[in-house]
């Protein structure tokens, strides 16, 4: 079964019921499995972690500082733009994004923390840290609670009710993808809900002095002061810099779609999560949440230097295990968390870039059109692709 | 001539003045924002920036040998250093084998400095406190000339506490123990350099506890001071504890001097009774690894709350909450970072995986931590 039968699930053959199930003793086993596995890298970080995430750093740097000499030089602007573009996408993806989980916390460098680490993005840090961190990864495609399918303005699920709204879906990715930095700053304001009604426009003025902030100064730097900079160049290099933002806006929107959205990636019910009991009323259990996390994600393959540049979200079902273990650790342990899916029979959803954005594009094409999870699909499993990474 | 000796320190200051002021300008903050020049300058050469603070160490040298060899390790700061008063201290981050920074702080034991001006610790090489590599013993034993380390600005008011322009002859009394030695001995030694023709210009005594002759500490340089007429007596005690009936012989009327004690905690209990609840005290502590005891005893402080609680072995978290305080959460389960907190001393242990750490002013997901014994929190 591949990625490419997304014409198979077309419409509507599963549901929630269909998703390979696993009994509570399974659950805790698979847990316990992954706990030691993490256990086993936490005991191993040191020195060489430390060493390859500042020289991530150093060349980033270096990209940037050559991207910005670049531009008094006019014939080099594609070279200028290039280098910025792979500045600006170290910077947020490998870097930024890792760094903002508190994979590296535990080196105690200021820099390199989660609490300091600010990127070069229009989205202040601390108000992404909340929504990705916080909602996005501890309930992790649970319909209604993770904010990250879809966006509040995509339909990426059968399950979300469709509206005619819905029939402008590759419209909005399409905007969304271009402006994708904006499109992650304004995540925070809950647009959805507060058209729903269930969040009011008082709930977003704390965010917006920092939001305007971050904004200001990220302008202020790639479209008024770099281009002043360059005295008679300035159209040239606001542009060179727009295109350096837009270039990771796209590069970041596809590798992050590829993450929750292509076909067989499942979605959750909250009851559904609810699996043991506690304290204080039902709730999940660990070993489900890492079902969850598994269930829920989906892995690009590719070589060493595309998952430095996807950030190793082209791992994302070991990143949504291992939120804050070191990225370059989760290609080292993916043969073992393959092989751990493989004997608990859960899919291991994965694939080529250009299968899962094909697979993300046909979805989001067919969610624009109404039509739900038909029950009773004769589907067995979810449509993983099992094939050799 | 002066330009000479500036181009001596070349490589290890940034570029001064002029290209200083602008490093530190509003408009390249603007053009390195979001990250910050020092993010850049660092990556040319450790010893530029334009606002941290690092330094290098110039040498090491040996002040006592024996198992807790103390040494004295002299340090270049970047010119972004501001100085500092004698007996201040300050925050050292060391860059640890195994990737990991660890911070600690320590008395300047070197007399007050201007801005960018050599200063030296003087520190006891403790040991590793259950596999953690000990700060002190790396900066005593194996720090090299050379080794950069991350520095803050001076703080502690520990401090000769009165204005330069209006100086008084007051006779003045220090009470130490053991390495507590260091920020009486920086002030000591700043009296002696600044006083007129060598003296301190009014009484003082210095009184010091160590375990033993060969642990003394300045040893020579403290004879020194004791033989020359510079109005300073100097008392050395070795293989005895501080006691009342003593320091009344030895400066009657204690009671009524300004006197800054600094030593080991049983020592500062001694003088604390002896002094009673006289504002002329000043003392130091210094922080020591608390003792880790089973998992719910002790007491458990919310430091910003000024609140305590007995330790019921639950998370921070939850007996934060219980206490009736909303610290900030978000997954509850050690992966989102929304609930870091700075623990300021206390050992906890970390729920997901059984380990320990008792590494003070250290940042802990309170949701995953739960203290083994006596812990501090800044919740």
């Amino acid at each position: 079964m591949t990625t490419t039968a997304t014409s198979q699930t077309d419409g509507a053959t599963r549901r929630p019921s269909d998703k390979v199930h696993l009994t509570p003793e399974q659950l805790r086993a698979f847990g316990e499995e992954l706990d030691a596995i993490r256990q086993r890298i936490v005991d191993d970080l040191g020195e060489a972690d430390a060493a390859y995430i500042r020289k991530i750093l150093k060349i980033q740097r270096g990209f940037e500082v050559a991207g910005r000499a670049l531009f008094y030089l006019p014939p080099a602007w594609p070279l200028a733009v290039g280098a910025l573009s792979i500045s600006k996408i170290l910077d947020n993806m490998e870097i930024g994004h890792n760094v903002m989980h508190g994979q590296y916390d535990w080196m105690g460098d200021p820099g390199l923390s989660s609490r300091m680490f600010d990127w070069d993005t229009v989205c202040p840090s601390s108000q992404w840290k909340y929504s990705h961190n916080y909602i996005h990864h501890t309930f992790t495609n649970i319909l209604g609670k993770d904010r990250d399918i879809g966006y509040g303005i995509l339909r990426m699920d059968e399950d979300q009710a469709w509206k005619p709204y819905y029939l402008g879906n590759p419209v909005y990715a399409f905007l969304l993808m271009v402006l994708f930095e904006w499109g992650v700053a304004l995540h925070d304001l809950e647009v959805e809900n507060i058209v729903a009604g269930k969040r009011s426009l008082d709930d977003n003025l704390p965010l917006y002095p920092g939001l305007l902030r971050k904004i200001r100064n990220q302008a202020l730097k790639d479209y008024l002061l770099f281009p002043a900079l360059t005295g008679p160049l300035f159209p040239m290099t606001l542009a060179g810099n727009a295109v350096a933002n837009l270039v990771r806006n796209i590069w970041a929107f596809n590798i992050i779609f590829c993450g929750h959205f292509p076909a067989g990636v499942e979605t959750f019910t909250e009851e559904e999560c609810l699996d043991e009991e506690g304290p204080d009323g039902p709730r999940e259990s660990r070993g489900h949440w890492y079902y969850r996390q598994v269930l829920g994600s989906a892995n690009i393959t590719g070589g060493p230097l595309f998952h430095i540049m996807s950030g190793n979200l082209s791992h994302q079902i070991e990143h949504h295990l291992f939120p804050d273990l070191p990225a370059k650790r989760y290609p080292q342990i993916a043969p073992e968390i393959r092989d751990l899916c493989d004997r608990y029979g859960l899919p291991y959803n994965t694939g080529p870039l250009h299968k899962q954005v094909g697979s993300v594009v046909a979805k989001i094409c067919r969610l624009a059109l109404p039509g739900r999870r038909s029950r009773g699909g004769d589907q067995v499993a979810p449509s993983a692709e099992r094939e050799a990474a | 001539m002066y330009t000479e000796s500036a181009s001596v320190d070349e490589e290890d200051h940034p570029p001064m003045s002029i290209a200083a002021t602008l490093l530190r300008s509003r408009a390249v903050a603007a053009l390195t924002s979001p990250h910050g020049v020092d993010r850049y300058l660092e990556l040319v050469n450790p010893l530029w920036a334009a606002n941290e603070v690092r330094a290098r160490v110039v040498s090491v040298h040996r002040e006592t040998s024996g198992e807790h060899p103390v040494g004295t390790v002299v340090l270049q700061p970047t010119s972004t250093w501001r100085g500092h008063r004698a007996g201040q201290y300050v925050q050292v981050g060391v860059e640890l084998p195994g990737g990991r920074r660890v911070t600690r702080c320590f008395s300047i034991s070197s007399a007050a400095s201007m801005p960018g001006e050599q200063i030296t610790l003087t520190i006891r090489s403790n040991a590793a406190v259950r596999g953690e590599r000990s700060v002190s013993r790396f900066l005593v034993e194996e720090a090299g000339p050379g080794t950069i380390v991350h520095l803050g600005q001076a703080e502690g008011r520990f401090v000769l506490d009165e204005s330069p322009a209006t100086p008084t002859n007051n006779h003045l009394l220090f009470i130490t123990g053991g390495s507590g030695i260091t920020p009486a001995m920086s002030i000591l030694r700043t009296l002696l350099r600044d006083g007129y023709d060598g003296r301190a210009g009014r009484k003082v005594t210095f009184v010091h506890y160590a375990r033993s002759g060969e642990d003394q500490i300045f040893a020579e340089e403290l004879a020194r001071i004791a033989a020359d007429d510079n109005d300073v007596t100097v008392h050395l005690r070795h293989d005895s504890v501080f006691s009342e009936f003593e320091l009344r012989r030895l400066a009657p009327e204690y009671e009524r001097l300004d006197t800054w004690a600094c030593g080991p905690a049983p020592m500062m209990a001694l003088v604390r009774e002896s002094f009673g609840d006289s504002p002329r005290l000043r003392t130091e502590m210094f922080k020591l690894g608390g003792e880790a005891s089973g998992t719910a005893e002790g007491q458990v402080a919310f430091t910003s709350s000024a609140l305590e609680a007995p330790n019921t072995g639950a998370t921070l978290l939850e007996q934060a909450e219980a206490a009736g305080l909303t610290p900030e959460f978000g997954c509850r389960m050690g992966i989102c970072f929304s609930c870091t907190a700075r623990k300021t001393s206390g050992t906890v242990r970390n729920v997901l995986t059984g380990e320990e750490s008792d590494l003070p002013d250290e940042d802990v997901r309170v949701c995953v931590s739960t203290p083994v014994g006596d812990c501090a929190v800044d919740l």
